[in-house]
């Protein structure tokens, strides 16, 4: 393989029911900072079926290219004909960079095409960036240039490690959702439109879809959520924890409680984190009005970030938040939810 | 002399270890407070073999020894004293009699599903007038036609109401020696649960292991066939001396086990409790208290095992006794368990105080384990009686 | 039928995490467990044992030490277990190791090949369909629910907002997620037997159909340039403004975190 063929930077615009996943523009606006640094343009990827409509938007949101690979096959994501069509245009148009987001969808391509066109994959990039590899020169060791430096959390969060791809092409990630910025809209801004029509062949990989399911619904379950907005005695009432479910609701988390809570009848007990109820450890724990006695701590204080608002500035529970607010959660908690909300609508 | 345990021990313990945290953990709580049994978890352990596991595989078992059963004990009572007296009584108080001295049928009709985790068992010795004085003992069995026909009660039965199975001590002659004494001889009777004639009186209200199903059993002319009765006539007190000793290795896990489990919510509770600013493992007298009673539960440890894997010496050779072990390792772990739960309680302050904390029920369930199946003072009888002989 | 549930030991996260010299996981030194996607793709695996009738056959690749682990799924019912061991083998990427697992599978018998979504330690979820990409197999990912009909499984494939019941000829390979179910326990007695059983042990040249180019750390095209442990949180910040500043702090420290 010779390595300087492969040029540009390319991203997997994952589409679902003919619209353009959220994903698809975040990594444009990754790869739009990576091609600035490589000298390069940004190719937006689209597979499906009737995806023309989709190249537009794409446009407007920074990609310079966009490659449409439209079949019947690609109608509905199934794991070998997109292999087959990523693959075919990775052969083709030979990008150095490849992103894909780490999605459901791009979590199960993205392995498939890099075993397929023999490259290395870094799976659920939380940052990424060209640089230098090996990071610092060493002795002995060609120091490559202009290579994609990714970095990705491991071991449930625990470490951090940043990857490097530096002797296969193209390099190949996927990028956890949600954490790149899009760029902003530019109305009218146009890519250029490429069809690429590889051939897909029909074959024992090609599995069958019976049946489509949409909308799943869980149970709730507070161990497994990974927004937890827990409420304690300083809520004043089972009515007020509407302020709460609000919240939640917002950031797509759970409502859970104190003891307190329980033995007041507010809530029912398998909502109940600590000591007596349940061990949690979700990635953003809000603790409002629960004032932290060592009961209710020892269930969540491995949370990885835990906000609290209390109003009493002297709540045992600002021992153990990351970041303590002293105030009126009556107050604090609508005016939040609004927050959010709008800035959720900006995103999207 | 090898005080470590092999791979197929380690992994066992990690098993009981994982049942226990994740399945009976989270109920303890709550059974001490309804005292209601735990069905489910006892399906459960009876699904995965735990109330078969010394029993050899041809009789339903799973063909593992006693340390097995025995850590299985210990890991239950870490979490719950309730559960682990469950298994105990099942297995050293019913199935291991009927292995002992049961006949071949008497194993494939009674055994099988009791080790293989179909029917729960227990025993019943004692008796409203008689405990630690079997002499006292009024429930009578009598001959009639190919039948026994058994009158009486007995009192303070583990598994009481929630057993299929049970082994029945009962007074079947009066013999008279040289001097003109009357003693009273026992045989051993198995009984199903549905018998006409045997019906359940009051449940007891207990100071701890209060989900443990202790109920009172009543006889009426309750019939059972000829060949129910387990082991030769007149042998019953030795049949049950026998299996008191070792039903004393399982309750000495259990004791084993509550005041290790004390310990473990000890550490975790010291580490987060805070006093003049800093949490209170800080403190020396925390650090020698909490030194003082891992000490004392190893030593227990130390001789409960012993005691195990003397039993298991005694399933390949019938000549070695494990009586004065088995004494000694109950004597020891349950004074140390109801010492060292104190001591837990006490670590805790006022939290220890309340039910909020499992140390609160662990000191309540470890006094039991100096009273029943043979009080600490029925152990120094054993232990001293063997040194004074 | 044959089934081959690949498996993998890993550090229980819960321990903390240390690292080697060369920035590789020094996973001697961590607790270890059976990664519990795999646990639940080994538990369908003895379902279908159990309704169809099926043999199941382990495979890891890992240190000595995940004998362990092999034995713990023969006491939950696995017939056979098979640990692929040796130093060449050491430092692989996803690449490697799928190429590595790929070649211990083909020595095997399979109708259906089960791994876990994703292993606790890595969380790449790349070795299962890329394992079934080394043996040109229909990949099923994210399964929450399994059956064997005749020939073909059918498969509830979890997407975010939906699933698809999916059809696949066998041989195929499935990747499960662990609500899957609710894996049982290991039998006491079934420990006794596991550690009565002969686990196959192949090294590096029992792995015939695998080139050298594509294992261990010089095979993996993906290079570690540093890893380092999250720096543990300290004591937190504590703020009193009013309630339209406290909003824009939390919305901040939330932006700040990614997590909207």
């Amino acid at each position: 393989m010779s390595l300087e063929e492969y040029k540009g930077v390319a991203i997997f615009a994952q589409q679902v029911d003919n619209k353009l996943s959220s994903i698809a523009f975040e990594l444009i606006g990754k790869a739009h900072e990576l091609a600035a640094d490589l000298g390069t343009d940004v190719t937006a990827v689209v597979l499906g079926h009737d995806i023309a409509g989709l190249a537009d938007k794409l446009g407007e949101y920074g990609a310079d290219k966009v490659v449409l690979i439209d079949n019947k096959e690609l109608e509905t994501y199934r794991t070998e004909p997109y292999a087959q069509a990523l693959t075919a245009y990775i052969n083709e148009y030979k990008p150095e960079i490849m992103l894909v987001g780490a999605t459901a969808i791009g979590r199960d391509l993205g392995p498939t095409v890099s075993a397929r066109v023999k490259t290395g994959l870094t799976a659920d990039c939380t940052s990424l960036e060209i640089g230098d590899f090996p990071l610092q020169a060493r002795e002995g060791q060609e120091q490559k240039h202009n290579q994609l430096l990714m970095t990705r959390p491991a071991f449930g969060g625990n470490t951090i490690a940043t990857i490097a791809c530096p002797d296969n092409r193209p390099q190949m990630a996927t990028v956890r959702p949600g954490v790149m910025q899009k760029l902003p809209k530019e109305a009218g801004r146009k890519a250029e439109v490429i069809n690429f029509n590889p051939e897909l062949t029909v074959n024992n990989r090609f599995v069958e879809i019976l049946n489509i399911v949409k909308n799943v619904t869980s149970t709730v379950d507070i161990m497994a959520a990974k927004i937890l907005v827990s409420g304690g005695r300083g809520v004043g009432s089972a009515e007020n924890f509407k302020l709460l479910e609000d919240l939640a609701e917002v950031l797509g988390g759970t409502v859970s409680c104190s003891r307190a809570v329980v033995d007041s009848g507010w809530k029912p007990k398998d909502l109940q984190v600590g000591q007596t109820g349940k061990t949690v450890r979700p990635n953003v724990y809000f603790a409002i009005g629960i004032s932290g006695a060592i009961q209710h701590t020892a269930g969540m204080e491995e949370s990885d970030i835990i906000i609290a608002i209390n109003k009493d500035e002297s709540a045992p529970i600002f021992d153990v938040a990351d970041y303590g607010i002293v105030g009126d959660l009556n107050k604090i908690v609508p005016a939040l939810t609004e927050a959010l909300k709008a800035e959720l609508a900006a995103k999207n | 002399m090898d005080f470590t345990l092999d791979k197929k021990h380690e992994m066992a313990r990690q098993l009981f270890r994982e049942f226990a945290l994740n399945e009976v953990k989270p109920m303890a709580q709550e059974i001490d407070e309804t005292e209601v049994f735990p069905r489910e978890n006892v399906e459960k352990m009876m699904k995965y073999g735990f109330m078969g596991i010394p029993i050899p595989k041809e009789y339903g078992g799973q063909g593992c020894d006693v340390l097995t059963y025995i850590m299985c004990v210990e890991e239950l009572s870490k979490v719950c004293g309730t559960t682990g007296v469950i298994v105990s009584a099942h297995t050293s108080l019913c199935c291991d009699p009927i292995l002992t001295y049961g006949t071949e049928e008497q194993k494939q009709k009674f055994l099988v599903p009791l080790a293989s985790g179909k029917k729960l068992g227990a025993f019943a010795l004692t008796e409203p007038g008689a405990g630690t004085d079997a002499q006292g003992a009024q429930c009578k069995a009598t001959e009639d036609g190919d039948s026994w026909v058994l009158n009486g009660s007995k009192c303070f039965i583990t598994n009481g109401k929630e057993a299929d199975i049970y082994i029945i001590f009962a007074v079947t002659d009066i013999v008279e020696d040289a001097k003109g004494r009357k003693s009273k001889k026992f045989s051993a009777f198995i009984v199903e649960k549905g018998t006409p004639g045997f019906t359940f009186g009051t449940k007891e209200k207990k100071m701890g292991i209060r989900a443990s199903s202790t109920y009172e059993l009543i006889f009426q002319d309750c019939r059972i066939p000829k060949e129910n009765i387990l082991g030769p006539r007149g042998k019953g007190f030795g049949i049950a001396m026998h299996t008191l000793d070792g039903g004393r290795i399982g309750i000495a896990a259990q004791a084993l086990g509550i005041g290790e489990g004390s310990i473990d919510a000890t550490i975790e509770f010291v580490k987060e409790r805070k006093q003049f600013g800093r949490p209170i493992a800080a403190f020396q007298n925390t650090a020698f208290q909490l030194a003082d009673m891992k000490a004392r539960m190893d030593a227990a440890k130390y001789l409960v095992y012993k005691a195990a894997c003397t039993k298991d010496q005694y399933m390949v050779d019938h000549k070695t006794s494990y009586s004065i072990e088995a004494a000694e390792a109950k004597l020891f772990a349950a004074e140390a368990a109801m010492a060292v739960t104190t001591k837990a309680v006490q670590l805790h302050g006022g939290y220890g105080y309340t039910r909020e904390y499992d140390v609160e029920r662990m000191m309540r369930d470890a006094k039991i384990t100096e009273i029943y199946e043979g009080t600490s003072e029925v152990q120094r009888l054993v232990i001293s009686g063997a040194m004074l002989k | 039928m044959n089934i081959v549930v690949c498996i993998k030991q890993v550090p229980d996260t819960k321990g903390g995490v240390k690292f080697n010299p060369d920035g590789t996981l020094d996973r001697a030194s961590m607790l270890a467990i059976m990664n519990p996607d795999d646990k639940a793709g080994l538990e369908a695996a003895l379902r279908i044992k159990e309704q169809n009738g099926a043999k199941v056959t382990v495979v890891t690749m890992g240190l000595p030490k995940a004998d362990d682990m092999l034995r713990e799924a023969l006491a939950m019912g696995a017939d056979e277990a098979v640990l692929v061991t040796d130093r060449r083998l050491g430092g692989a990427d996803t690449w490697a190791t799928s190429s590595t697992v790929a070649a211990a599978v083909k020595k095997l018998d399979y109708d259906l090949i089960i791994t876990g979504r994703q292993a606790i330690d890595g969380d790449t979820a790349q070795v299962g369909p890329q394992i079934a990409e080394h043996l040109a197999l229909p990949v099923i990912s994210y399964a929450e629910d399994i059956k064997v009909e005749g020939n073909s499984v059918i498969v509830k494939r979890q997407y975010e907002d939906r699933y698809h019941e999916v059809k696949a000829q066998m041989p195929c390979l499935i990747t499960a997620l662990s609500e899957l179910n609710e894996p049982r326990y290991m039998t006491p007695g079934g420990i006794f037997d596991a550690y009565d059983k002969e686990v196959t042990v192949w090294g590096r040249d029992d792995l015939t159909d695998l080139d050298d180019a594509n294992i261990g750390l010089a095979g993996s095209p993906t290079k570690i340039a540093k890893a380092s442990d999250k720096v543990r949180k300290g004591a937190g910040e504590k703020v009193t403004l009013d309630p339209k500043e406290s909003v824009e702090y939390i919305v901040n420290k939330l932006k700040e975190k990614h997590v909207i």
